[in-house]
């Protein structure tokens, strides 16, 4: 089961750029929460930061707390820890080139150390069917690399690995962006799934794409969080004329 | 060019340019040529004189025909198994370094320009080196000492290379593993390094070949043996520098075999620049990106 | 599009996000996964052996600083003995023999040792090498990049490299054998007959060895060094340049010269110095076919001897400690001069190719 993400006055830098500027948000627990902003709002810097993914960057810099469950993750835990618990689905799919389909979706559990044959194989399984490519790939899991299939396919794959290691939240950049529409609605249906179980933030810039898998929506402006809301609120009534502007395409 | 202000220039200018094409095209040849030629001299000279005798005896003494150059093939091969012992290990670990923890910082700059600065320092000048570290206070000729210099000399060689296909592995790939949560080396071994391994192979291949053909840095380190040997504190042979002695040798039999040695090196050499040439161009990372 | 609208999700957004996640079905859960997550949270964070590894490849970098001090070390310390004999004047002097009131410079037996003759053998043989390289290595690269078909470019470069990789004894010995018969039966008389006015081309040396033979074997090693280098910079020439020069209605040459040659010929430079460096350090090629005799002469087809090749032929029978640590010294010297050189050739090749990785074939 997933847990809530909970941020304090969170600063975000890139060298001399101040990327986010005072957040402050509640993501719920199980449910779907997406940020929606024009290009350069911050919003991918953001869920970097839930998995402290923006530190391999060597440049940037963070400041204020952010809590996922009952762990302050800056105060309390490594970036490896937290990234363990806080899986991510990147903007293109990045298969791991030189391995199998298998390995592609075991490894992170191999290379954490895990090495139960058996359960790896059922959760391979299970990740796969979770990630509803179970019935493209099965056949030769271990003979294709995880390179050889499409795009949709390689980003379902990576959904696959990423929720091979059971986390408890998962996090998704901009997750179809580079992908057909077919793809794009199989990855919705997917995340729409998920959900029950896990606690998932999903960058986009496709408000349209917001409105159909999540619950909550966030809008980014220039590094600050202008309005965050029930998804109805937002598409419908939102309360700053910024946010206003922006669904309405005024600007973005 | 309807109207043509200078007929006379503009010709000159066809002319020149005509020229230029030609005399590119004669250069060229002209270094073709050589490589033609040594290549076919020593196809001619070392494949006859190949045979199963040069890989399994060892020299015979002068004016007894035959033998050949065992003892060296196993001598070279013990001083190329210490040289990648030395070198591909640190040569990789400084690659990685390069590559995946100091890009762009001042010191990785440093390393990386010396490794280019040792890497045309004369060959000759690692053997007296290594002959003062080495060989002085051990005070006897060594097959170590040979090793350790040929070893050195690869460092660059296999540094540069390895950092070289490190930088060619997309960085969405290393993404990947940290996000999920696999602890930095891990992530560096198993993922980046494993991705460029088929580039990185074929750098220290490449490394290899080159320091398998070194003559200068065993002259007076390995300096050479006529008898089996494999004891790593005597002097041992090496195909190179048995090469150079037959070569100098007033005996035709002894060119015989300095030639089909020279045939199996070159051959051994040729393979390793062919598969890197393969492998750099197939794209070290197919389907990645 | 029909599977956008097969889909079981309402495309209407704004429903409640109650009604939303009852409607859909649970996925199958795995029974593992909180032992998997009790697994992984179990795990150390790493941070230990993230370290030490970070620090090992730090360790195996500052190698390579390591080795360079190394043999520097070690060369000055084993050339103590020739420097505090002979101090600067080991790179100038000579030395006048007592019975022929000749000239000289080596003598091991009596302990008298100048660089002279070495030097010089070095830098006639080194700078032959450059003469005969350099236009032939600029008209390869001129030709691979510029003019060659693409079909062909791929094996010429490839003959190339494997030119590059060619053993140095192996270069020794064709040219002890092909080279030196050839020089000696076919072209040295021409030079002879047509430039011998000049002095540089003495007939008193009948084995066809000396500084002629090892600059021509060296030209024929450096050749692919600088040409690949050429090729090199001349790539990294944005195409930009040579559209801007074409459509001033140059010629292809005229292009070539304005456009390109201009833009690379730093690069240029530091190619040909790197060429240049390597030449003065060649040792086996150059060892078999110069001569060996520590002499100076004007004439090219004389004997000769070059640093590299005094040191790997009288090495391991040096009679006596001044005489190693004087061979040591020269290797000091070498070692020096081909830093430098090599420096100031790296310099200026990455001032051009800066940014660009560098494409080697």
């Amino acid at each position: 089961m997933g847990v809530g993400i909970e941020v304090t006055n969170l600063n975000a830098w890139y060298g001399a750029n101040h990327t986010l500027q005072d957040i402050n948000l509640n993501i719920p627990a199980n449910h779907a929460t997406a940020l929606i902003g024009p290009s350069g709002c911050g919003k991918s810097t953001f869920v970097r930061c839930l998995n402290r993914m923006h530190e391999t960057n060597p440049i940037a810099r963070v400041t204020g707390s952010v809590r996922i469950g009952d762990l302050d993750i800056y105060a309390e835990a490594k970036p490896v820890e937290i990234r363990r618990r806080v899986g991510m689905v990147f903007q293109r799919p990045n298969p791991f080139p030189t391995m199998s389909i298998y390995d592609n979706v075991a490894a992170g559990l191999k290379l954490n150390g895990y090495s139960n044959r058996r359960s790896l194989d059922e959760i391979v399984e299970n990740s796969l069917k979770n990630s509803a490519l179970w019935d493209e790939v099965k056949d030769d899991l271990k003979k294709k690399s995880g390179a050889s299939l499409s795009g949709g396919q390689q980003q379902r794959l990576c959904i696959a690995r990423a929720l091979a290691v059971d986390p408890e939240v998962l996090l998704m950049d901009e997750p179809a962006s580079t992908l057909d529409p077919v793809s794009t609605s199989k990855i919705e249906d997917l995340i729409f799934q998920l959900k029950v179980q896990y606690t998932i933030v999903i960058v986009t810039h496709n408000m349209q794409q917001a409105a159909r898998v999540a619950e909550k929506t966030g809008f980014f402006l220039n590094g600050r969080m202008v309005e965050f809301d029930s998804t109805h609120k937002i598409f419908t009534n939102p309360s700053d004329k910024r946010t206003e502007d922006y669904i309405t395409g005024r600007f973005g | 060019m309807s109207t043509n202000h200078f007929p006379l220039r503009s010709r000159l200018r066809t002319l020149t340019d005509r020229a230029v094409t030609g005399l590119t095209i004669l250069a060229t040849v002209i270094v073709v040529a050589p490589l033609v030629a040594i290549f076919a001299y020593l196809v001619y000279k070392g494949a006859s004189s190949l045979n199963l005798a040069f890989f399994t005896q060892i020299p015979k003494p002068v004016g007894v025909a035959g033998g050949g150059m065992a003892n060296a093939i196993l001598g070279s091969a013990i001083l190329l198994a210490i040289a990648s012992a030395i070198g591909v290990p640190i040569g990789i670990g400084g690659g990685i370094f390069l590559a995946e923890f100091g890009r762009g910082t001042r010191l990785a700059n440093a390393v990386r320009f010396t490794a280019d600065v040792l890497n045309g320092v004369p060959s000759i000048v690692m053997g007296l080196a290594i002959y003062a570290l080495i060989v002085i206070p051990q005070k006897h000729f060594s097959a170590l000492s040979g090793g350790v210099a040929l070893g050195i000399m690869m460092i660059p060689t296999v540094c540069r290379t390895t950092e070289e296909m490190l930088m060619m592995v997309p960085h969405a790939v290393r993404e990947a593993a940290l996000g999920l949560g696999v602890p930095n080396w891990r992530s560096v071994l198993s993922i980046t390094v494993k991705t460029a391994s088929p580039g990185i192979i074929t750098g220290c291949m490449l490394a290899f070949a080159r320091v398998a053909g070194e003559t200068a840095p065993l002259l007076f380190t390995a300096l050479g043996n006529d008898f089996w040997s494999s004891n790593l504190n005597q002097p041992i042979a090496a195909l190179p520098l048995q090469i150079y002695v037959y070569a100098l040798s007033p005996y035709d039999d002894w060119h015989r075999l300095a030639w089909a040695g020279s045939l199996v090196l070159i051959v051994l050499i040729v393979l390793a620049v062919s598969l890197v040439r393969y492998v750099t161009s197939r794209g070290v990372l197919k389907g990645a990106s | 599009m029909p599977e956008f609208r097969a889909r079981q999700i309402p495309s209407q957004p704004f429903e409640t996000p109650a009604a939303q996640s009852s409607a859909v079905p649970a996925a199958s859960s795995a029974p593992e996964s909180s032992a998997v997550r009790r697994f992984l949270l179990a795990r150390g964070n790493s941070a230990l052996a993230d370290r030490g590894f970070h620090w090992l490849m730090v360790l195996c970098a500052l190698s390579i600083f390591g080795i360079v001090a190394l043999i520097l070390w070690q060369l000055l310390l084993r050339s103590q003995l020739s420097w505090h004999a002979f101090g600067f004047r080991f790179f100038y002097q000579s030395f006048t023999d007592p019975d022929s009131h000749r000239t000289m410079y080596w003598d091991p037996v009596n302990s008298l040792f100048s660089a002279v003759p070495f030097i010089y053998g070095t830098l006639v043989s080194s700078f032959l090498a450059l003469l005969l390289a350099v236009p032939l290595a600029v008209g390869v690269a001129v030709f691979l990049t510029e003019m060659c078909p693409g079909a062909l470019r791929g094996p010429l470069a490839f003959l190339t490299e494997l030119l590059a990789a060619i053993p140095s004894v192996i270069y020794g010995f064709w040219g002890f054998f092909v080279l030196v018969p050839l020089l000696r039966e076919h072209v040295n008389p021409l030079l002879i007959q047509w430039f011998g006015w000049t002095g540089l081309f003495n007939n008193d040396n009948p084995t066809g060895l000396g500084f002629l033979a090892a600059g021509v074997i060296l030209a024929i090693m450096i050749l692919p060094i600088i040409s690949s280098l050429t090729r090199e910079v001349m790539t990294a020439v944005p195409h930009s340049q040579r559209e801007a020069v074409l459509a001033l209605g140059a010629t292809r040459w005229e292009m070539i010269r304005m456009g390109v040659l201009r833009n690379a010929r730093i690069g240029i430079v530091g190619g040909i110095i790197l060429g240049l460096g390597r030449a003065l350090g060649e040792t086996m090629a150059v060892t078999m076919v110069i001569g060996n005799t520590p002499e100076i002469h004007r004439s090219l087809l004389s004997n000769g001897s070059s640093m590299a090749a005094v040191i790997a032929t009288q090495f391991t029978e040096a009679v006596g400690d001044m005489h190693l640590s004087a061979l040591i010294e020269l290797g000091l010297a070498l070692f020096i001069v081909t830093i430098i050189v090599n420096a100031l050739a790296q310099l200026l090749v990455w001032a051009v190719t800066r940014g660009a990785p560098a494409q080697t074939h």
